[in-house]
């Protein structure tokens, strides 16, 4: 059925799902884990058993999710092999030492010690467990330091040679090609990206259960804690997204020109526009709804500085400029949305209604999701803008695929399709019954559990007068710091 | 030396690490997915949780091997990597399949007991495609693969061979022969006896496969041939059958003792003879017959760099990953390991 399709296409979309896919996961757990740990550090500092109860919560999501961005993660370690063979070979040298590295730093820490994590509470005590629930923490941010290098390295490559049988060698230091142009950018903004995504996700979390009761005081004590994040670090991405914008323009001109719908140059002041719909053939946005010299003013911080278009590059250099016009729009829309919620968390928390606000609650919900919204539209805004390379002015995508024909890649695109559709799926559907179940005092771990505690020591009704004082009651003795 | 060319010590070097995360993977997910290949035989409730228990905490660890040998290949050796993976396509693409199953099995079938059933069909079937998968790639690359240009030149079926079906079975024995082994030492009551019971009959159902492997390997060119009956080979090939008597004596005495951890021990020591077989048919090439490993090794900067990674993080990791198999060590329990 794929005999007339166009492999390298077929390939790409290919690369484009599994790493989508791949994406969501990681996005979600390195932000998890760094909270996993927040929480079991406010535990083990002041005791109150409402962090545990939260950590144990949330560690079995973290479980679920952590196992799909493994198994799909291992895909993607083949995939460059399997569908672009002849970019293998030819960056191998450079990219293979950073994705080896990025193996032995962070994925065997990761892996070592989430067994710990998961199920060792019992054998190891709390300090221990404390230490590998930080080293998880640790190994996914390691990891992200890597892969994007490597990303980054391939939208400005720096540092290399071509060999004789063609491929890029290392050439400088090995720090400057780790830390090439746009990676220092590129990892600060990423890593807030996931840092935001889990806020809002655990903030929607919160918000749900704060509407069907606000007394809830683990469901306060999340979204509060997913408030102070999206008010404090959404400003901060939007800076350094500003920042990252500034750095791609410098180094990769036409993304930017892709990104703002430059289709014409600007000798004095370029017009943002906000809106519209690029039309690549006639070489327009149709429909701009367009504010005059503020792109010059963001890009430049002059209103009549000149800004280059689309029109001084070869057209077979211009990336999908439609792509590229929208995701980013996407991404920046929910950035101000995402600081708006932030805002408004703090109105209400000054006005001391945090937890009894109906529409901020929904307000969160409905951004719960927002995070991976950006994220992947973040991704497809860098990875389209820089086409038609995958080693950005140097390497073809068109040079790079496999000699593997359509069918074959057809089919193993079918296959992934159905799989991660019907397994991520259900992963992710598991992932909403758990947050969907009320989060409460003595909460079980991870694994099977007998849930023998809840019977026993049922402690007095949660939230009762909603002063959020519910710290008074025994510590379950299941759950005893001191084993 | 510029460090853009390559060099014979330091490529032989990461030869040799990359053969040995390939065993590393071998052994320690091979027992895990030899468990998934056993698991229909173990009753439902108990027995099953044990058998899951005994790797839950340590599989992503194990599987962290194959990302290692793949990782690593093509950081070491881009031209393999970039050979072999077309070659194998379906192969390489079934077993990751096989794995996304495996994988998600170990959160899912508690997530959802009423449909723990399906996934523990989805954790045998996962299992069981990745190791026959695993043993298509070996036979496939043992049997050659067409190079020209610096890339794969031959068709969609190549991989596909009586010769690497037999692999393909053999791979499924011995991976469930080091899961019934493994299951012996973590394991009690009734899920103790059946994994005995299965280790006895693997134990000769993998020396069947291995003599298989063995002779077939002799006749599929004849390279392997003068490999093996010319001198350096021709040492190993008098020692590895007294070798194999001496493990399998030991293994059957074990057995009979009732020890619990030795046949586990031994069947890793069956299987590092048997891997460093492979290793005298395929020196000093990475695509036998085609590609050396100086044809395929990265650049010397590239290696060195590399290597001073794996030289400082190899012994943390192993140290850590002993940890880990040091808290959940002894006998499982079925309750889990939860908080
Ligand atoms: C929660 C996620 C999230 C949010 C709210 C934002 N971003 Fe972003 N953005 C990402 C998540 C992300 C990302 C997924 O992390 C990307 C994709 C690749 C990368 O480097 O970061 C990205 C890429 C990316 C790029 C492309 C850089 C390149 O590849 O050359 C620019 C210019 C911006 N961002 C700018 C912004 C601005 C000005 C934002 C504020 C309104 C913003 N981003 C919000
Ligand atoms: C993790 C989030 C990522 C997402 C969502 C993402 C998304 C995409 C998309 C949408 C494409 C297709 C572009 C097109 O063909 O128009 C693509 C291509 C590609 N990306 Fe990424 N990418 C991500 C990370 C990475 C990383 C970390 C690397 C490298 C290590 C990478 C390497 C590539 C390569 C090699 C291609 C194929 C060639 C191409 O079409 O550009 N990507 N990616
Ligand atoms: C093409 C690019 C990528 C490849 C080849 C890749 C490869 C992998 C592999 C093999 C794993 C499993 C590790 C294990 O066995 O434990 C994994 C997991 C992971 N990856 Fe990726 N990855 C890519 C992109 C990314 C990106 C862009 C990020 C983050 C910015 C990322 C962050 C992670 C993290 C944190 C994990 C741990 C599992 C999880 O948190 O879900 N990866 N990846």
């Amino acid at each position: 059925m794929f005999e007339n399709a166009d492999a390298i296409l077929l390939a790409r979309i290919q690369f484009a799902f599994t790493i989508s896919f791949h994406f969501i996961f990681p996005a979600f757990s390195i932000g998890l884990a760094s909270y996993l740990a927040v929480l079991e550090g406010m535990w083990l500092k002041t005791k109150q058993p409402v962090y545990l109860d939260l950590f144990k919560y949330w560690v079995k999501v973290f479980a679920v999710t952590f196992a799909m961005g493994v198994v799909s993660g291992i895909t993607m370690s083949y995939q460059f092999g399997t569908n672009w063979s002849v970019f293998s070979d030819r960056t191998g040298p450079i990219l293979g030492p950073l994705m080896a590295y990025e193996v032995l730093t962070a994925f065997f820490l990761e892996a070592g010690f989430l067994g710990v994590m998961l199920f060792g509470m019992k054998r190891v005590g709390p300090k221990l467990h404390f230490a590998a629930t930080l080293m998880v923490a640790m190994g996914t941010c390691v990891s992200a330091f890597w892969i994007l290098s490597v990303n980054s390295w391939m939208q400005t490559p720096v540092g290399f040679a071509i060999n004789d049988v063609g491929q890029y060698v290392p050439a400088a230091s090995w720090w400057d090609i780790v830390f090439n142009p746009s990676f220092p950018y590129r990892l600060v903004h990423t890593v807030i990206a996931a840092y935001l995504t889990t806020a809002f996700a655990v903030g929607a979390v919160g918000a749900w259960h704060l509407l069907k009761d606000k007394a809830n005081l683990h469901a306060r004590k999340m979204f509060s804690m997913a408030m102070w994040m999206a008010a404090i670090v959404a400003p901060i991405q939007i800076v350094v997204g500003d920042l990252h914008g500034l750095n791609t323009l410098e180094h990769q001109p036409q993304k930017v020109m892709a990104m703002e719908g430059h289709y014409d140059s600007y000798p004095d002041g370029a017009p943002l526009i906000l809106f519209g719909i690029p039309n690549s053939e006639e070489k327009r946005v149709d429909y701009a709804v367009e504010i005059p010299k503020v792109s010059s003013l963001i890009l430049k911080h002059d209103l009549n500085a000149p800004l280059d278009g689309l029109d001084t590059i070869p057209d077979e250099e211009e990336p999908p400029v439609g792509i590229v016009f929208w995701s980013f729009r996407i991404m920046i829309g929910l950035g101000f949305a995402m600081l708006g919620v932030g805002v408004l968390s703090l109105f209400a928390r000054w006005r001391g209604k945090l937890y009894d606000w109906p529409l901020l609650h929904r307000l969160a919900l409905i951004m719960g999701p927002s995070g991976f919204i950006a994220v992947l539209a973040g991704w497809a805004t860098t990875e389209v803008g820089r086409q038609p390379y995958t080693v950005y002015g140097v390497m073809l995508t068109a040079d790079s695929a496999s000699p593997i024909s359509a069918p074959a890649v057809g089919a193993s695109l079918m296959a992934f399709v159905i799989v991660y559709f019907a397994v991520f799926g259900i992963g992710v559907w598991y992932i909403l019954q758990l947050v969907a179940k009320r989060p409460h005092a003595h909460e079980s771990g991870p694994a099977r559990a007998p849930i023998r505690s809840a019977g026993i020591t049922p402690g007095p009704a949660e939230g009762k007068g909603g002063d959020g004082r519910m710290d008074t009651r025994p510590q379950n003795p299941e759950v005893e710091p001191a084993k | 030396m510029s460090g853009l060319e390559t060099s014979l010590p330091l490529t032989t070097i990461w030869a040799f690490i990359i053969a040995g995360s390939v065993f590393a993977y071998v052994v320690m997910d091979g027992f895990d997915l030899g468990i998934g290949i056993l698991f229909p035989w173990f009753d439902v409730g108990n027995e099953r949780d044990q058998a899951m228990n005994a790797i839950a905490p340590v599989w992503d660890g194990n599987e962290t091997w194959l990302v290692l040998g793949g990782g690593g290949l093509f950081a070491a050796f881009p031209l393999a990597y970039a050979v072999v993976l077309p070659a194998l396509y379906p192969c390489v693409i079934a077993m990751l399949l096989g794995l996304v199953f495996r994988g998600v099995a170990f959160e899912y079938r508690w997530r959802d007991p009423g449909h723990r059933a399906l996934w523990d069909i989805a954790f045998t079937a996962g299992s069981v495609v990745a190791a026959f998968s695993q043993g298509l790639i070996l036979g496939a690359l043992l049997d050659g693969i067409a190079v020209e240009a610096r890339a794969y030149a031959g068709g969609w079926w190549d991989w596909l061979s009586p010769f690497s079906i037999l692999t393909g079975i053999s791979v499924i024995v011995g991976y469930a022969l080091l899961g019934a082994t493994f299951l012996i030492y973590k394991v009690e009551g009734n899920a103790n006896v059946i994994a005995k019971r299965f280790a006895w009959r693997l134990f000769w159902g993998t020396g069947a496969a291995i003599a298989a492997v063995s002779a077939g390997t002799l006749f599929l060119s004849q390279r392997y041939f003068e490999k093996w009956f010319s001198m350096p080979g021709l040492v190993y090939t008098s020692i590895v059958p007294i070798l194999v008597a001496v493990l399998c004596f030991l293994f059957i005495r074990a057995m009979r003792r009732g020890q619990e951890l030795a046949p586990f021990l031994i069947c890793l020591g069956l299987f590092l003879v048997t891997f460093a077989g492979l290793g005298v048919s395929m020196w000093p090439d990475i695509i036998p017959g085609a590609v050396s490993i100086m044809d395929a090794a990265a650049p010397a900067k590239s290696q060195i760099f590399m290597l001073v990674g794996a030289a400082i993080m190899m012994p943390i990791i192993i140290a850590y990953t002993a940890y880990a198999y040091w808290v959940f060590r002894g006998k499982v329990g079925s309750d889990g390991y939860h908080d």
